[in-house]
Parts: C-alpha cells; structure tokens; sequence
C-alpha cells in the first residue's frame, strides 16, 4: 500500500498522456469513421517538430523554449495531419471503408520512412532536453517528476479548452452537428469538408502536445515512436468508448493506472514474479482492454448506436 | 403568373447504374404549395436530395430563384433560400432542442432576427418552447418532426421542401403536422411537400405531380388529382 499513491500519479501522467493522443483517434473516427492508423505518426513528427527548435535555440533554457517547442510541434503536426486528410483520404471518402484503413497504414510506414531517411541522425535515437533538478517531494512515499507536472497541467487545459470549444462555439456545435447526422449538417449550411479537416488539426496539435511529453519523460525520440503511442492511445480510445472525447481520456487515464500499477504490484502476487515489472505493461494493458470489451463492447462511456428512424 | 421561384427541367437522377428518376420537368411559384406524390421508390427523396445539393444529377437543369444549381455545394444552397426538412427527420438527437433551432439558422448572423424566430418556432410547436433545454434525441417523432419543420423554417427560406412529413405518426399528430403546413401557407411560405399521405397532400396543394419509377405521370392542381379517378385508385384507396 505504500507504493499506491507514487503508483496512481505515475498512472495518471501516463495516462494523461494516451488520453491527448487518444482524442485524435476518437475525433476523426467520431466524424469521418476513420481509424487514422497513422495518428502514431502525427506524434512522432511532433516530437521531431519540437526537437528541431530546441537545436534552433541553444544556450536558451528548457522552461524558456518549451513554448516555442510546442508551438513547432504542433505546427508540424498539424500540417502533416491536415495534409494527410485532404490528400490521403478525402479522394477516398466514397471508396470501401477497406480503402482508407489500408492508406493509413501505408502513410504511417511512409511517414516513419521518410524521417528515418531525411531527419538529421534520426537513424538512431535521437536525445530529447529534459528538465533538470530534483522532483518534487510531496509525501515520503510521493514525489512528482517535472515531466510529470507538465503532462499534468498540459492535458487538463487541452480538455478543458476542447470541451468549451464543442459546447460553447458555433463551429463546435457545427462540429457535433457533423458528427451526429453530416449529410443534416450540410443541409444547416456547415461545410462539413472544413469541420473534417478541423477535426484532424485538433488532433493533431493534441498529438504535439502529447509527443513533447513524452520527450520530456524518456530524454529520447526517435522514427518508430509513434507505433507502440498510436497503438496505446488507439486503446485507450476504444477503451473509453470511441466516438466520445471524454471517454477517450478517461479511457488513457484507466489504461495509464492499469500499466502502472501492473508493473507495480503483479510481481507481488504469489506465482506471478515472473509476469510483473516493465517488461510485461503492455500484456497487461491490452489484457484490460480485451475483458472492458467482453462485458461493455461499446467501451466506457460509449453508447450503443440506437437512431429513431 | 410571376418569374417562377424553382424550375426543374429533365431532371435525371442515378444511382450508380440505376437511374432514380428519369427526367422530371416542374416548377414552384413564389406563394405556391406543391406536392409530389406518389409510392415507395418512385423518386420523390431523391428529387428533393439533389435539389439541395446532398445528390449529385445527371443531366438537366434546376433554377432556383434565377441561378442555376449546378455544382454548387449543399451547404452554399441553404444560404440561396432552399431549406429541406429530410424524410425521417433527422433531427440531431444529442443536441438540445434549442441547440437544433440554433444550427437550422446556422448561416444568419442576425441574433436579435434568430431570437425572434425561435419565438415564433416555439409559438408555432410551444411542445419545443417547453423542452428547450431536452435533447432532441427525447422527443416524440412528432414533436421531432415538429423540430425538423422548425429547424428548415430557422433560416427564413424562400422555399420549404419537406419530405414526408407525416410518415410513421399517428392520425393526431399527423393532422396537427398537416394543419402547421396549411398554417404556414396562409402566411405565404412557399413549399415543395412530398408525401405518401395523399389526400391530406393534394387538399393542401396547389398544384400536384403523380410521380411513378422515376416519372411524372400526371400532373394537375390539387382538386383536379383529388378528383382524377387513376389517382384515387391507386393513391386514395378506393377501388
């Protein structure tokens, strides 16, 4: 019981973390019915957006340049999410839904292609800054690593802003127009095109956010980063319900705990020392999401699809 | 007469390989109500699909106030004055009934006109006034067929279409749909009604089309249908 609270609030970074990536999966599928596979990728090239201004600026402190690290993130981010939905899926919006799903994994391959051949080093992995200095000492048995205040506070106001943004704004009450019933949409006189490609860039800048986190966290980036993030995060939204921006973090926040507290506590239980620690999180993450979907296949706060005609 | 408000000349319509509706020539003039009638699959929610803009045509051509229609985007049509309220109401059902209202004005920057016209919705169905604040998704398929005809009338159109309106409800509330109908045109609304309900249609009608696989195969005012004998037995029931 002594490592619980460390064990939550790792749990909770962590999970704050897939929850941001996760809103990016479950935005685009809410509107388009798209798995964007390649969602892992918008990460990455985030991360690398990032990287690139921390090189344009040395000398200049951490604290000082991290605004301008996720301003470069997210730009690029955003670009190649935004690009990827006019010229990857747009032209195969009518096709079967086989079409995309295939695109998006064929552009994830490129996308990691191109930045293993054309990145500076990025070969290898590639050292990402970090914060210097201790962690934060709450309690004896708790302390908050920096990285862990930043994904803490950064996920917190993308949400809160998200969720002003659907309920309060016209063209995010255009935005759930869209996704409830677009063809309607298009008949209120909402350029549904437009919401689509908003829907995209929000989960980008999302994606760069999250990406710039987990740089903070690791100290490293690299080319196939985004597969094994996109992957989690693509379960946390499943998790949660997919559709539902809500569940998508709720879904990242229980998925987040599950990892840390497998690795925590599994190696405790009598006959199981050999299934506990790190190297076993993911078995247990995607062991979560298989028993979720057995009792609540539409994931945690998803609802099932009952449309009166 | 007045300059027509929609001309529709040799509409055809496919989907895929199989041609929906087979060129169809009609008009609306401003004040006017006109119904297409006729059964399952003869055409009549494709017609209304293409003339705003959600289905693509073959061939032919659709004034509207003066311009012509082709290639212009569904959601450029609503602005022009065309509202269509869609067979099965379509309401969106996670929004609240206000919030409904809201987007069917989406494109008016005039807040105090929007707030007037949301009055007049609510006086119009006071069943929506009261349950502003509801999700849609709660309502009757009246009262939601109710917020469909409210939601169209929010952007202030020069021409209403609605599509089946009073399919799937019950006689009561059917004849209170029909009766808001016959209400908006004594106040002037132009509207193009298809129904499958045609003796309420063609009572409100000024001029009606008989519609068959893709056709128009009759056409006449409202009474002359009402009374033409093929209409009464294939449409009216009577042998």
């Amino acid at each position: 019981m002594h490592q619980l609270p460390q064990t939550l609030v790792s749990g909770l970074a962590l999970g704050a973390l897939y929850g941001l990536i996760a809103i990016g999966y479950t935005m685009v599928y809410g509107i388009v019915q798209l798995i964007n596979f390649a969602h892992g990728e918008i990460v990455m090239v985030g991360a690398f957006g990032a990287l690139t201004i921390h090189l344009w600026l040395p000398g200049v402190p951490l604290g000082a340049a991290l605004p301008l690290m996720i301003l470069g993130g997210v730009v690029i981010s955003v670009a190649v999410a935004t690009a990827a939905e006019r010229f990857a899926y747009r032209p195969l919006r009518n096709a079967p839904r086989l079409a995309p799903l295939i695109t998006a994994i064929g552009l994830s391959i490129a996308l990691q292609q191109l930045v293993w051949a054309f990145y500076p080093n990025a070969k290898k992995n590639r050292d990402f800054p970090q914060f210097h200095g201790n962690a934060f000492q709450l309690a004896d048995n708790l302390h908050l690593q920096r990285d862990d205040v930043f994904i803490l506070v950064a996920a917190p106001l993308c949400m809160l802003a998200l969720g002003l943004f659907t309920t309060k704004s016209r063209t995010g009450r255009a935005m759930q127009a869209t996704a409830q019933d677009p063809d309607t949409a298009r008949l209120m006189g909402i350029n549904t095109d437009r919401i689509i490609v908003l829907a995209f860039a929000i989960g980008g800048a999302f994606a760069a956010v999250a990406a710039v986190a987990q740089g903070l966290h690791i100290g490293q980036i690299s080319f196939d980063m985004g597969f094994i993030l996109g992957l989690k995060a693509f379960t946390a939204a499943v998790l949660g319900g997919i559709g539902n921006i809500y569940g998508a973090m709720l879904g990242g926040v229980v998925l987040g705990i599950a990892e840390t507290s497998s690795i925590t506590y599994i190696q405790d239980i009598p006959g199981m020392q050999q299934l506990g620690g790190g190297g076993w999180k993911d078995v247990w993450a995607f062991a979560l999401l298989i028993l979720v979907l057995l009792i609540r296949p539409q994931g945690l706060l998803g609802e099932r699809v009952a449309d009166r005609a | 007469m007045t300059a027509p408000l929609l001309e529709v000349h040799d509409l055809r319509i496919a989907y895929g390989k199989i041609e929906a509706v087979k060129g169809i020539t009609f008009t609306v003039h401003p004040g006017q109500v006109v119904t297409l009638i006729g059964t399952n699959g003869a055409g009549k929610t494709t017609t209304l699909r293409t003339l705003s803009g959600l289905h693509p045509p073959l061939s032919g051509t659709i004034r509207f106030n003066g311009t012509s229609l082709r290639g212009i985007p569904a959601h450029r049509i609503v602005a022009l004055g065309l509202a269509h309220s869609p067979e099965g109401r379509h309401i969106f059902p996670r929004l609240t009934i206000a919030e409904n209202l809201q987007l069917g004005a989406f494109l008016r920057k005039d807040s105090d006109g929007i707030r007037r016209d949301t009055e007049r919705a609510y006086e119009l169905f006071p069943i929506l006034g009261e349950r502003a604040q509801q999700p849609a998704g709660t309502l009757s398929g009246g009262e939601q067929q109710m917020l469909a005809m409210g939601r169209a009338l929010m952007s202030r159109p020069k021409l209403l279409m609605l599509d089946e309106p009073s399919m799937g409800l019950s006689p009561i509330m059917m004849q209170k749909i029909m009766a808001t109908i016959a209400e908006l045109k004594a106040t002037g609304t132009t509207i193009l009604l298809v129904e499958q309900n045609a003796q309420a249609a063609l009572t409100l009608a000024d001029q009606g089309h008989v519609m068959e696989t893709g056709r128009i195969v009759l056409s006449g005012t409202g009474a002359e249908l009402l009374h033409d004998e093929s209409v009464r037995k294939a449409y009216l029931g009577e042998d």
